[in-house]
């Protein structure tokens, strides 16, 4: 039972975690939530007036009616009614697997200053593509690992993909020929950092792939500090036409113009703005990953100004209907179901990695780590040890997502993170968790201001946590 | 009510009845690669 009440936009609201219901209160109703712990009786506690000396008691008292009637009606203080603990534990038998991250190359012709990837090769010190026997390897197992799902997703991903366009189109149609014998529907998608695309591959990737994410950081001297060429020069000016012709002839599919920001670049809504400047509607930056001695990774002195920045690119966006920045498109009404939202990205589980060499891992990160290694489509080995381990990770067993307003939204982390900050693939990345937990505040609050709801004016206020308002301000 | 305007509904218990056909899409494979965000996910069935 648990009510998450924050200011974000200069917008008071409650979230009410188990049900999934959100309001937008004024000040008066946010101040008097905020103390409350659930469930509520009939009568308001009389301490809870003291409290609040700065109000009248009967406007009190007629808020906590008004509060009283919404917990009646099963939007707030809302019990978790969805799974107990031990049948959370027991949640995930069988593995069935349904996406495949394809690394089509372990290779790669950028040498970005922050790849998880080691540059392309995964740290193996060798440089390969796969081979197309290998690749259809892959989609005959995904087919036979899927079960009855009948939506499977393969995403081409390295190094960088397009150094095995080959491979890529021997794959796409090996698996289109399969699917009505085997009543399933492909979608592949293609992550690239676009140093290749030319004319034809970029028909062809309009063509067959249902979403692209286009790498790229943001303001040129930010990219080509971070993503230089084999030469060390820039990649922004070779990259930036490129995708903007993709974009061009993209239609209506999904796309993504998708960069990373690091410490050396905190004023990343300065980068999203830019993406959006160059014509790119649909742009996700994201926080650098890493252990406490990586130089980019977001640490957590660091979160002051990240998150200010998340509030300073949310204001920018509020009447911006011509961008769709990634973390801020959260559908209240009609997102995942809740059984989805316990189970999270499915990594090691129904989604798996999957090398040149044909050997199988929890997902992408986990690649080159031997302890992870699940088994190989040549053989058809697959450690249903270590899927369990992944399949058990849910917003109950991590420890951290129990007490957590934004488990049903952020469904319980990154494995992987985990594993690179605390050596733990259950111990969650409180760095990473609070930037989650930021950015949806930013996007509830986004969506009450797009409802026409909330306090007019405040949004040009900068209403933080603290809640120095004129009340305290007057003392 | 005059303190308070709801935005959303419960909508989460509401999906408990009619969810689990595991055919949406895996949430890493979305944009980001890196960081999780299920709720920006679709149903596929809606």
């Amino acid at each position: 039972m648990m009510v998450h009440t924050f200011t974000a936009l200069g917008q008071y609201l409650a979230a009410d975690v188990n049900s999934g219901a959100v309001h937008v209160l004024d000040k008066l109703s946010y101040d008097l939530l905020s103390l409350v712990e659930g469930p509520m009786g009939e009568e308001m506690p009389r301490e809870l007036a003291d409290r609040l000396p700065q109000y009248d008691r009967s406007e009190l008292e007629e808020c906590w009616g008004e509060l009283l009637e919404l917990q009646k009606a099963g939007l707030l203080f809302t019990d978790d009614e969805y799974l107990d603990p031990e049948a959370a534990m027991a949640l995930p038998k069988a593995a069935v697997v349904k996406a495949l991250c394809l690394h089509v190359s372990h290779d790669c012709n950028l040498r970005c200053r922050y790849c998880f990837a080691s540059t392309g090769d995964f740290g193996t010190g060798c440089r390969m593509t796969m081979d197309p026997e290998t690749a259809k390897r892959a989609i005959d197992w995904v087919i036979q690992k899927s079960g009855r799902r009948r939506n499977i997703e393969v995403d081409f991903f390295g190094g960088e993909p397009l150094m095995a366009m080959d491979t890529v189109k021997e794959t796409v149609a090996y698996a289109r020929s399969l699917e009505k014998e085997h009543d399933k529907v492909f979608r592949f998608t293609i992550t690239t950092n676009g140093v290749l695309l030319n004319d034809e591959n970029i028909d062809y990737i309009n063509r067959e792939m249902s979403n692209v994410v286009l790498s790229l950081d943001g303001r040129p001297a930010v990219n080509d500090h971070m993503r230089p060429t084999v030469n060390g020069k820039g990649s922004y000016q070779l990259i930036v036409p490129k995708f903007q012709k993709l974009v061009s002839g993209r239609g209506t599919k999904d796309y993504y113009v998708r960069g990373t920001f690091t410490r050396e670049n905190l004023d990343f809504s300065e980068d999203v703005m830019h993406l959006a400047s160059l014509g790119f509607r649909h742009v996700s930056v994201e926080p650098a990953s890493g252990p406490l001695d990586d130089p980019f990774a977001i640490k957590e002195e660091d979160l002051p100004q990240v998150k200010e920045e998340y509030e300073k690119l949310a204001r920018e966006l509020m009447d911006r209907k011509d961008v769709n920045f990634f973390h801020f498109n959260v559908d209240l009404k009609q997102g995942p179901c809740v059984i989805k939202r316990l189970r999270g990205c499915g990594a090691g589980c129904e989604y798996v990695a999957i090398t040149p060499d044909g050997d199988i891992y929890p997902c992408h990160q986990f690649v080159g780590k031997e302890e992870y290694r699940m088994g190989n489509v040549y053989d058809g080995s697959f450690d249903m040890d270590i899927s369990r381990t992944f399949a058990n990770q849910n917003i109950y067993t991590r420890p951290a997502c129990r007490e957590c307003w934004a488990r049903f939204y952020c469904s319980g982390g990154c494995s992987a993170s985990n594993l690179l900050v605390n050596g733990d693939i259950t111990k969650s990345n409180e760095v990473a968790c609070e930037m989650e937990r930021k950015r949806l505040e930013c996007a509830i609050a986004l969506n009450a201001i797009a409802a026409g709801m909330g306090e007019k004016g405040n949004t040009e206020s900068n209403n933080t946590d603290c809640n120095l308002c004129e009340d305290c301000v007057s003392l | 009510m005059k303190h308070i305007q709801t935005l959303n509904g419960a909508t989460l218990k509401q999906s408990a009845a009619k969810g689990g056909c595991g055919e949406c899409q895996t949430s890493c494979q979305s944009a980001c690669k890196t960081s999780c965000t299920v709720a920006n996910q679709k149903c596929e069935n809606q």
